[in-house]
This record gives structure tokens, C-alpha cells and sequence, in this order.
């Protein structure tokens, strides 16, 4: 049985009178990894920030659980958007903080543990990314990837039911990619958490995506959706293939890659 | 069965009205046979619950060299999440550090996981950082080695600097026209209401203070003479280059270090342009030009300033005043003003562009390339002032 867990209903963004998109109607169930989807500029990251309360929608809804986010007042807004959190696509660490410190942030403005027990959770976070022992570096002292395995402990500081990724992949070597793959598998798996991602990185939506929305720059709207590998063997749609096919867009040579690539996943 | 209990947690989550439900206390109890102990787990272990202390369990570990094995029982856990988490690492690193044997296959699901990607990666232990106290010598020797290093990183700026004036001069140094005026835009026409503003002000503070000690002898009219001697010589170029290092000064820092944190000059580089020359030149180039101008313009507006106060509450006319300011300044107190003001154009040109230049990869570096922007800017204008008024001084000019 699939509960969603947030609800996008009929929602148009725009800024100003430029419409990014509109019309979208989909849900995100819970324990899914949501894919947004699409070519550059399509508007996948001005929906995440619709999503996590950044930007106003407008037109249209967006619900968590049964809550209208953008109907309901600051307050509730506020307590809604603490329990999901964010890795932004480069991390977006506080530069002037530590690890320890960009971590312990939300957890001692939001809880009322104790600071000893903030350092147990601090550590504990930096060990589940793979980060044990870096808690008193400064973010401009390590590399990306490790900025970016870092923000996600941050995002996962309050034990968040959403966690949202944007291009989480990006600017992370084929091995890296993959690892952060499985570690946001595995948290999935292990925190019963709902992962939302933005991304185009092919490898990935197919490895982890259980679910998807694919939007278009040209018509501004969403003209598919569904989970990524039955797209991709079911779709009729050439936009949608050309991209789930890097440009190979012929049905009869796209669906031997098709059984190839299933087989290398 | 775990895992759809579990998500029966999930779906209580969701809901926010069961999300305000009250709690279910934790409990541990600790049941020991033989050489084997058990951690039975009861209750909700969640970030904002009053957890039960560990330390009994640890003590009793420590002390117990006939415990061999650790056992965990969790039928009455209810919801947990890093609260339990943090908990069980420091009883599995205790157990571990005891040689005890750690059994966690009764653990839920979802914590065996967390566990196991904890366990993962080790710790970098080389990774960990210690304070080291540094003692007194120490600190004094490195803050001896860090002032050379700037006075060296001064220097050496100073000289790129000249160099690419000297390819300017042979016309070979690149930048593009359009950033020049750009430039003269942002520190010109821009500056020019606070400019206005602050050597207003000025003129008239001036005015103020010197008037009420002159009109003790009666000598009002002299207020012209000061004013009119202080704008031009000290106060008009002095306060532009006051304003301009706020202004304009930590604008450079912040903009270079901007582009610095972007790779944006490094970009510049790898396509042939050299940033002193492309970046620096028509920065510096637009103050020298503008900053003789303001000077001038702040000394004109400290001296209506002047009058103002003079004419409104001293009883001294107008014409008085001009006349009298007009025989008081000579064309060399105007020379001395507009180049002091073109040295301070100068000086903060350099150090706003070498404080954007020399900037860190962060964003915090930026913020410190303005702080430290503006105060070399000052530091500069301030000895350079002294300096030259004590030459002028000394030459009788």
C-alpha cells in the first residue's frame, strides 16, 4: 500500500509573468526515491524550491500529508519544513563553521538536547556518510565530495522524514556518484525516510529511482511520469526516450541498450 | 514483520496530530545471566525525550570482566532515531573497547544498517584535531613571520602594479574599455550624494566648533579662513578618501574575491589575460581620475557648509564670506588638497583590489577581504596624510 507523502496538486510556477511551468499534478509516496527529471533549464530546481518553501507557487498546492504548505501560516509552515531536509547541490555548508558546528546548528535551535548529547549526534551523523573524525574542519578544507557528504549529514541532523536532493551527483566521479547512490539507498532503506531528487544523471535514476516525474522546457509541463526503468521500456514519448537514451532515440537499436544497460544495473 | 511494524512509525509521523501523541517513556533494564548481559530496550527513543543514563550499563561493564557477551532485546521499543542511535554507539564502543561480544542481530532492521554504515568507515584518527597551546614565543615569532610575509605580499603587489602600468603606458595593457567607465560610473556620479552629504556636514562641524572661539574675540569673520583653508588643504580630500575606502574600497575586495571564490580569475588567466591588468588597472585608473574631482567637489560643498552656519548665526554676510574665503585660499592649498586626494585614490586602490586578490576560496574569506580592505585603506590614508602634511609643513608650502 503506497501513502503519499506529499501531494503536488495543479501547481504553476512563474517568475513574474514568465511561466517556469504548469500543471503539475503528481504525488510522492512514501519511502519513494522521487527522481524530478528533464533537460537543462526546465525549471527541476525552481520546483525543489517551491517544495522546500523557498519560492511561492502560482497557482496550485503543495501538501504534506493532508497540510497545504503555502496555506498554512508561518508557524506551521515552519514546523512542516522541520521535519524534511536539504543537501543543496554544493553543499551550502556555513563557511565560517566547522562540520561539528554546520551540524549541531539545527539541532541545538530546534531541540532542547543537552550539548554533550548534540556532540554524540554530530558524530554519529558524520560517521553514517563516511565523515568519522572530521568534525572540527573548516568546509573550505576538504573536497567536494566530502562538502557534499557533509550537507547531507546536515540535512539529516533532525532526523527528517523528506530528505531532498539537488544534483546530488554533480561534480562527483563515477565512484564517488555511485557510493553516494548507495548511501542514500541504504538511509532509505534504514530511516524509512522519502527521498526527493533532482537530477539528470542517468546512472543514478536508474540505479536508485523507484518513482519520477519527467518536465519539458518547451510545453512547460510534465509529460511524464512513473518509475524510471518502465519509462523507459514502456514510453512512447520521443522526448522522454531521447533523454532516458542519452539521444538514441530509434525504438529497435534503443531496446537492445535497453536489456544491455537493465543487465549492467 | 520489522519492517512493516516500522512503518506503522511512519504513518504516525506523517499524521500530525498522532506526530503531537504523547510519548511512551524509556526504559532499560538490564538483565544479566551468567556471562552474558541484556540491554532490553522499552519505550520511544526520540530527539526530544528524557532518556535513561548509560551509566550504570557502562559501569557495570567496566567492572565486570565476567561479561562476555552483550545481547540486545527491543520487543517493547517503540519509535526511535538518532537519540537510540548515539546511545547504542557508545554501548558497542564500550562493549568493543571491553573485548565483550556485541550481538546485534536482534537489533531492528533499519538500526543494524545505520550500524553498519557507522562501522564503515573508520575513523580518521589522523583526521582528529588536537588544540595545541602555543606558547608565548611561539605566537609572538609567528606574528613576526606573517607581518614579513604581508610586508613581502605588499611588495610584491605594488610591483605587479607598476609593471602593469608600465604595459599600460606602452599601450599593451589589456582590459576592456567599457570596465573603465564602469568604474568612473561606480566611483563617480554614484559617490557623489554621500560625498556631498558627509563634506557638508563637515564644513559646517567646522564651522561650528572654530566660530564659538572666535566669536569671543569678535573675530567671526576668521570662521571663513578656516573653513576655507581646513576643506581645502586637509578635511575635503581626507573625508572623500574616508568615503571611497568604505565605498569603493571594500566594493573591490568583495568583487574580486567574489570572482576569486568563482574561479572566475583563474578563468581569466587560462584565456591570456593578466587579472593586474584586466581586473586592477581599470579599478585604479578610474580612482586616480575621480578622486582629484571629488576632492574639489567635497571641498566646494564643506565650504557652503561654512557659510551657512557663519551667515545664519553669526552675522556675517554672504558676499563677506566668499570674499574673505577667496582671499584665504591660494591655487597651491588647492594643489595640496586634490594631490594628497589623488595618493589616497591611490592607496585604496591598491590595497581594496590587493585584499580582493589575495582572497580565500569561501565565503567568510570575502567577508574578511572587505574588513581588511577597508582597514589597510584607512591605515594608508591616514599615515600617507600625516606624512605628507608634515613635508608640506617642513617645505613651507
Amino acid at each position: 500500500m503506497a501513502t503519499p507523502c506529499l501531494t503536488i496538486r495543479n501547481m504553476t510556477m512563474a517568475y513574474g509573468d514568465f511561466v517556469i511551468q504548469r500543471d503539475l499534478d503528481f504525488t510522492i509516496n512514501r519511502g519513494d526515491i522521487f527522481i524530478i527529471m528533464g533537460g537543462s533549464g526546465c525549471g527541476k530546481s525552481t520546483l525543489l524550491m517551491h517544495l522546500i518553501g523557498l519560492q511561492h507557487p502560482a497557482k496550485g498546492q503543495v501538501f504534506y500529508g493532508t497540510e497545504s504548505l503555502w496555506e498554512a501560516d508561518i508557524n506551521v509552515r515552519q514546523r512542516i519544513l522541520q521535519r524534511t531536509g536539504v543537501l543543496f547541490q554544493s553543499g551550502a555548508l556555513l563557511s565560517s563553521m566547522t562540520l561539528a558546528e554546520n551540524i549541531a546548528l539545527p539541532l541545538s535551535q530546534h531541540t532542547k538536547l543537552g550539548a554533550m548529547r548534540i556532540r554524540e549526534i554530530v558524530s554519529y551523523k558524520l560517521a553514517l556518510v563516511g565523515l568519522a573524525g572530521f568534525e572540527d574542519y573548516y568546509p573550505a578544507e576538504i573536497s567536494g565530495g566530502m562538502q557534499k557528504r557533509a550537507g547531507l549529514a546536515r540535512a539529516m541532523a533532525l532526523d527528517p522524514e523528506i530528505l531532498y536532493f539537488d544534483e546530488p551527483s554533480a561534480g562527483l566521479d563515477p565512484i564517488s556518484a555511485k557510493l553516494l547512490d548507495d548511501l542514500i539507498r541504504s538511509l532509505r532503506d534504514n530511516l524509512g525516510s522519502t527521498i526527493v531528487m533532482v537530477t539528470h544523471e542517468l546512472a543514478s535514476i536508474f540505479a536508485i529511482g523507484t518513482n519520477s516525474v519527467f518536465l519539458d522546457a518547451d510545453i512547460k509541463t510534465m509529460i511524464a511520469g512513473g518509475p524510471p526503468k518502465q519509462l523507459l521500456a514502456e514510453s512512447s514519448d520521443p522526448k522522454v526516450l531521447r533523454f532516458l537514451t542519452r539521444g538514441l532515440m530509434e525504438k529497435q537499436s534503443l531496446h537492445k541498450i535497453n536489456i544491455q544497460e537493465h543487465n549492467e544495473l | 514483520m520489522i519492517l512493516s511494524w516500522q512503518y506503522d512509525i511512519f504513518l504516525l509521523h506523517l499524521n500530525p496530530s498522532v506526530m503531537i501523541a504523547t510519548y511512551l517513556p524509556c526504559e532499560i533494564k538490564l538483565i544479566q545471566h551468567d556471562a552474558t548481559i541484556e540491554l532490553a530496550l522499552a519505550g520511544d527513543w526520540v530527539l526530544d525525550a528524557d532518556t535513561p543514563s548509560l551509566e550504570p550499563l557502562l559501569t557495570q561493564m567496566l567492572k565486570g570482566s565476567t561479561i562476555k557477551r552483550l545481547v540486545f532485546s527491543t520487543q517493547a521499543l517503540g519509535h526511535w532515531d538518532s537519540l537510540l542511535m548515539t546511545d547504542l554507539i557508545r554501548v558497542i564502543d564500550q562493549g568493543v573497547h571491553q573485548c565483550i561480544e556485541v550481538d546485534t542481530t536482534t537489533l531492528p532492521e533499519g538500526i543494524q544498517g545505520l550500524l553498519s554504515l557507522v562501522y564503515a568507515v573508520p575513523e580518521r584518527l589522523d583526521a582528529k584535531r588536537h588544540d595545541t597551546k602555543r606558547r608565548w614565543l611561539e605566537v609572538i615569532g609567528q606574528g613576526a613571520i606573517n607581518a614579513a610575509n604581508e610586508a613581502s605580499s605588499l611588495l610584491i603587489f605594488i610591483g605587479e602594479t607598476v609593471l602593469s602600468v608600465g604595459a599600460l603606458v606602452r599601450g599593451k595593457a589589456r582590459f576592456r574599455n567599457i570596465d573603465l567607465w564602469i568604474n568612473i560610473q561606480d566611483c563617480g556620479p554614484s559617490a557623489v550624494p554621500i560625498v556631498t552629504l558627509i563634506s557638508f556636514l563637515i564644513g559646517l562641524i567646522l564651522a561650528f566648533v572654530g566660530a564659538l572661539q572666535l566669536a569671543l574675540f569678535g573675530a567671526q569673520i576668521y570662521i571663513a579662513d578656516m573653513v576655507g583653508l581646513g576643506m581645502t588643504r586637509e578635511m575635503g580630500g581626507f573625508m572623500a578618501a574616508i568615503i571611497m575606502s568604505g565605498r569603493t574600497g571594500a566594493a573591490f575586495a568583495a568583487q574580486l574575491g567574489t570572482m576569486q571564490v568563482n574561479s572566475e580569475i583563474d578563468a581569466l588567466k587560462t584565456m591570456g589575460f593578466k587579472p593586474m591588468e584586466f581586473l586592477v588597472l581599470p579599478r585604479m585608473l578610474a580612482l586616480i581620475l575621480i578622486m582629484p574631482m571629488l576632492c574639489l567637489y567635497a571641498d566646494l560643498m564643506g565650504i557652503i557648509g561654512g557659510s551657512l552656519v557663519t551667515v545664519g548665526f553669526f552675522d556675517v554676510s554672504f558676499l563677506e564670506y566668499f570674499e574673505r574665503t577667496s582671499g584665504a585660499i591660494h591655487l597651491k592649498d588647492l594643489m595640496v588638497g586634490v594631490t594628497k586626494c589623488s595618493v589616497f585614490g591611490v592607496l585604496i586602490a591598491l590595497s581594496g583590489c590587493m585584499r580582493g586578490m589575495q582572497c580565500g576560496r569561501s565565503a567568510s574569506a570575502v567577508g574578511k577581504a572587505a574588513t581588511s580592505a577597508v582597514v589597510t585603506c584607512i591605515v594608508f590614508i591616514v599615515i600617507a596624510d600625516s606624512t605628507m602634511t608634515l613635508i608640506c609643513n617642513r617645505l613651507g608650502i
